[in-house]
């Protein structure tokens, strides 16, 4: 499952819901991301004070859904959710979930972390972030294009 | 008709969302059309053409400057992607 939403979402709702679906898991991972304070440690800018997040509708659907397929396909998962929120989000808020289920925790592990790695580098979500001096678009990190490398297959 | 949208520090830059284009017969590929809407609006140059990575999809898959283009594809243009 995949929403693309404005609104909140509950991790315990979310993780009851996944864990009806999952049947006999052996193992549920579930990640959140949230929005820190400050953007690295270099900044200068202040304290961010909010995040927006602009999305390609239609896009952003099919990249998650292909991101899960892949998912899938790699690891023995039972059941996985990935909710991102767009919009403006404030410090503290949660942006991101990803949720999976197997029957052992390493494929749960795995494919979770997978799931976020290729959503961070591939799904067409752009972050501007407002702090008290300015406004400016995060610019993607080679450190995420190197957590995506890892998972090429030789 | 072509229909061409732009994303974030993009759409900002050039201050346009989206467009919709006849394809002229003479612009073959992705980098054709880079180059037609260059000469279209010269200030273009300096945000399609500059030293940040500008990254394209046809119908919502990312491609090479190489990909050919057909009438009425979706075509995007935005940075790299800063999800998660």
């Amino acid at each position: 499952m995949i929403s693309i939403q404005k609104q909140d979402f509950s991790l315990g709702d979310e993780y009851a819901a996944i864990r009806a679906r999952a049947g006999d898991a052996g193992a549920i991972i579930t990640f959140t991301g949230l929005v820190r304070e400050m953007y690295g440690a270099d900044s200068t800018a202040g304290a961010v004070q909010s995040l927006t997040l602009e999305h390609y509708p239609g896009m952003t659907e099919k990249c998650l859904k292909d991101i899960q397929q892949q998912a899938e396909d790699r690891w023995p998962l039972l059941a996985s959710r990935i909710i991102h929120r767009v919009g403006e989000l404030h410090s503290h808020e949660q942006i991101v979930l990803v949720a999976t289920a197997s029957p052992h925790r390493q494929a749960a592990f795995e494919s979770a972390e997978f799931i976020m790695d290729y959503l961070k580098s591939k799904a067409p979500f752009w972050k501007k972030q407002k702090s008290e001096n300015e406004s400016n678009w995060i610019e993607s990190r080679d450190t995420d294009k190197a957590a995506l490398d890892r998972w090429q297959k030789p | 008709m072509l229909s061409i949208q732009y994303f974030a520090s993009i759409r900002e830059a050039l201050d346009r969302n989206e467009e919709e284009l006849a394809l002229p017969g003479d612009v073959k590929s992705v980098q054709a059309l880079i180059d037609y809407l260059v000469k279209v609006n010269p200030n273009f140059e300096a945000v399609l053409k500059g030293s940040s990575k500008v990254l394209v999809a046809v119908n919502q898959t990312v491609v090479d400057r190489n990909h050919l283009l057909a009438q009425n594809d979706e075509v995007a243009f935005f940075p790299p992607m800063t999800g998660g």
